[in-house]
């Protein structure tokens, strides 16, 4: 009864403890190794004109869907200025205002955005478009360009592509070189292409975008043709009539609206700069936790002030220390002095490193245990004595760290970091054992303690273990599982087979 | 390595974690620790339900009491220093007599003399809680001496043997000799290098001994054999092993029983948290006779019927003795 009670809490434990976790790695994006850099781009939009006397209001196309991207954040710099976000047709605007304004002014929008090709950002479906009106002779050039590609193609996507070809092609037919003459630009281009679609009821939109590369200063926005084939939206290179979009394309803004409107002023220049940086993918993973406002994340250790955070780095670790404890203890079956004693001893290794830990371990119990065995002569009572002990271990460091310092060898300095009490409890322990059971038992002990101690060391030690549980302390539930589960390990321990070997008819 | 353990299941060989999960953690109440954990209560109710105990001469229960030692032992030829909560023979003072040229000097069992200080520092050690669990101050018994049974003087190297019972649901399944040698100081306990003899259920006859998990068949110190000794008053030892559990309540349980020379049997201490060396000695593992205790359970049985069931039992023809090379 107790036994399947252990198991369904250690299941609950376990369950609970591994859906926080694929939920913070899978969906939260959390990284499960650490020196996870994500890449993360830096647009900064730079609005620059000469206001005269007066009200100024400036638009700013700013993206909306942007597939193959998140935003991370966005803001905006400018002085004086009243800001607003709107959502408007073609997408979002950027608005900012001022009742009064003189001179030269400078507005900044930067958009913070990291690539992730699973981000599907659906959009709606448009209706059909309204045939367009168009003046004669276009109108006749487009019917009959229309009919021409649809007679060479099978639907939306192959129609476009057929229509791109034919625009594109080095010796354009009659028809296409009159409705092409006056598109100077590729927007233009694309501006065409948009109505001569939607003359055939498919609907087309142009999307302006940013080619991001990293350092970029002057980069102007590339304009690509998208159309919906009534299913989804897809791609056109304007250029080669390809299916395709640019390596690293951020949709800007969608439509035939200019980029920027702004009233009041003039001579408005429009500047896009391009940076790359790269994150933790932590912190990435925070902030999309924040802006899908999940409660898991308010509760992390992150929230925490980040002095507080590397406190817990470290006690985090103390109960991994705690199972490799149970492990020798209960199934390999090691002696040890104290229940926690050799954890607390392998969290001061951390701080020596191994080689000098044992080393000044060694010394300090050495020496303490000689102290020890001259303070029994004295005859002194127990809780004195064990204060003895104990101001003796801190005069003993205290020479260890001085010696060594003298000698050049900083490492000793770190003796400071050994807990005490636990070492004068140690010392006195032993010096018990010593004299009640004889030098082996003390030393076995001892020395039992130093290699759980190193054993727990070398697990918390591991890196990627300190970073999986730091990012995921959840996983700490598995390790009470864990623990739970062992305590009703009821089976032989390991050193009990040597024990036991002569019931075991060898 | 895993043929070991499969071997040694086959065996009923009991480890350490299935004691502690299985038996003790589910029949032994931490409530009633205290009744074999802190010995002047044992004392009391094993005196209550009239079985026979050493006598007490005094309790030493504060520091200022230690002062009292001296007048307590005047008229004493020999008696027993022992913290009422010390665990594993830890902090026992065995005097054996006291000086007659050197006033104030006490005699060990091993002839050292120690003087009056001595033993006033070892008092005021057991009251301040040196061998209690946690260093929580403690009371230092001073009891009676027992005088060993001159059937032991072979296998014993100066100490007093004694006779671990383990009993369980209050029948006793397995028994052992301890027998002290000089390495054991003349301490009864097994970890500190006793002999561990085991005893046939059926007879009270001993069987080989075992040294430090190996077997042996002669006292490493007398060289006297170990097996072949019929120890006496069998039945009524395992009858006060059986009432044992009756006073505690306890359903896991190692007795102690020591024969003295002059009155018989007497319950020394009681353990509850008893080792499993016991099965080494015996060569038999603990679990098949737990087992068999389970089948044949009687809540009414008194403790005269279930030591009569217990040599039933388990007697060595019963069981089936594995061959014995001394090899380990």
């Amino acid at each position: 009864m107790t036994l399947r009670y252990v198991f369904a809490l250690a299941g609950l434990l376990t369950a609970i403890g591994v859906s926080m976790f694929l939920y913070k790695w899978q969906v939260l994006g959390f990284p499960v190794t650490d020196n996870q850099k994500t890449p993360i781009w830096t647009i900064e939009t730079a609005i620059r004109f000469d206001s005269g006397p007066g009200s100024i209001k400036a638009n700013l196309q700013i993206p909306t869907l942007t597939p193959g991207f998140r935003m991370l954040h966005e803001y905006n710099v400018s002085k004086g200025f009243g800001f607003g976000l709107n959502y408007v047709s073609g997408g979002r605007e950027a608005q900012w205002a001022v009742r009064r304004s003189d001179g030269s002014q400078t507005l900044y929008y930067r958009r913070v955005v990291y690539e992730d090709t699973g981000s599907d950002q659906s959009d709606t479906t448009p209706p059909f478009p309204p045939p367009p009106v168009i003046n004669e002779p276009f109108k006749t050039a487009v019917d009959v360009i229309v009919s021409e590609v649809r007679e060479h193609s099978a639907d939306p996507a192959s129609f476009t592509a057929e229509l791109l070809r034919l625009a594109n092609d080095p010796s354009p037919d009659a028809n296409v070189e009159l409705l092409l003459a006056d598109a100077r630009t590729s927007a233009d281009f694309v501006q065409m292409i948009t109505t001569i679609l939607a003359s055939a009821r498919i609907p087309a939109r142009m999307i302006r975008g940013i080619v991001l590369q990293d350092r970029q200063r002057r980069v102007e926005p590339l304009p690509w043709l998208e159309i919906h084939d009534g299913d989804r939206w897809r791609y056109f290179n304007p250029n080669t009539g390809e299916e395709t979009l640019p390596d690293r394309y951020l949709i800007w803004w969608r439509g035939s609206e200019p980029l920027v409107r702004v009233e009041g002023g003039s001579n408005v220049e429009v500047n896009f700069a391009v940076q790359k940086n790269h994150l933790d993918s932590i912190a990435i993973a925070e902030q999309r936790a924040a802006l899908e406002q999940s409660r898991l994340v308010d509760f992390s250790l992150f929230s925490l002030p980040i002095r507080t955070q590397a406190v817990y780095s470290v006690l985090l670790m103390i109960p991994v220390g705690a199972l490799v404890m149970v492990v020798l203890r209960n199934v390999i079956g090691i002696d040890a002095f104290g229940t926690f004693m050799p954890v607390l001893i392998a969290l001061s290794f951390r701080e020596t490193q191994l080689f000098w830990g044992v080393l000044l371990f060694t010394l300090l119990v050495t020496l303490g245990l000689s102290i020890r065995f001259f303070l029994e002569r004295l005859r002194l009572l127990l809780v004195p004595r064990l204060s003895a002990v104990l101001i003796v271990v801190v005069l003993l460091m205290l020479v260890i760290s001085i010696v060594s310092h003298k000698l050049g060898m900083e490492t000793g300095l770190s003796v400071a970091l050994f807990p005490m009490v636990i070492i004068a409890m140690t010392i006195e322990r032993m010096s018990v054992v010593w004299e009640e059971r004889g030098a082996t038992d003390a030393i076995r002990g001892v020395s039992g303690s130093l290699v759980v101690a190193i054993f727990a060391y070398l697990v918390m030690g591991m890196h990627w273990l300190e970073h999986l549980i730091f990012t995921f302390p959840e996983l700490l539930l598995i390790i009470l599982a864990a623990v739970l589960l062992l305590g009703r390990y009821t089976g032989y321990r390991l050193v009990e087979l040597r024990r036991f070997k002569v019931l075991a008819g060898d | 390595m895993f043929d070991y353990g499969r071997r040694m299941n086959e065996a009923g060989v009991l480890g350490v974690n299935r004691r502690n999960a299985d038996f003790i953690l589910k029949l032994n109440p931490r409530r009633l620790y205290p009744r074999v954990d802190d010995k002047v209560l044992t004392k009391k109710l094993a005196l209550e339900a009239g079985m026979a105990v050493p006598e007490l001469y005094g309790l030493i229960s504060s520091q200022s009491e230690v002062r009292r030692l001296p007048q307590l032992v005047e008229s004493l030829e020999s008696f027993v220093i022992k913290p009422a909560r010390g665990s594993g023979g830890d902090g026992i003072l065995v005097i054996s007599g006291q000086s007659y040229r050197r006033r104030g000097s006490y005699r060990l069992i091993n002839g050292l003399l120690i003087t009056e200080s001595d033993l006033k520092h070892h008092a005021s050690n057991v009251v301040s809680g040196q061998y209690s669990f946690g260093g929580n101050p403690d009371t230092a018994l001073i009891e009676y001496c027992v005088k060993f049974d001159p059937m032991f003087a072979e296998v014993s190297y100066q100490g007093v043997p004694d006779i671990r019972i383990i009993v369980y649901r209050g029948y006793p399944i397995m028994a052992m000799v301890r027998l002290p040698t000089r390495t054991s100081d003349g301490k009864a306990n097994l970890h500190k290098g006793a002999v561990g003899a085991g005893v046939d259920m059926g007879s009270g006859e001993t069987l080989n001994g075992v040294l430090k998990n190996e077997v042996v068949d002669e006292h490493p110190d007398t060289g006297a054999a170990i097996a072949g000794l019929y120890i006496p008053h069998w039945d009524f030892i395992l009858q006060s092993a059986a009432r044992g559990s009756d006073v505690t309540g306890l359903g896991y349980l190692g007795v102690d029983i020591v024969i003295d020379r002059d009155r018989g049997p007497l319950i020394l201490e009681m353990n509850a948290r008893p080792g499993l060396n016991i099965q080494i000695a015996n060569c038999a593992g603990l679990a098949h006779r737990l087992k068999r205790i389970d089948e044949i359970f009687d809540a009414n049985a008194d403790p005269v019927t279930r030591a009569r069931i217990a040599r039933r039992e388990f007697a060595a023809e019963r069981q089936t003795v594995l061959p014995l090379n001394g090899a380990a």
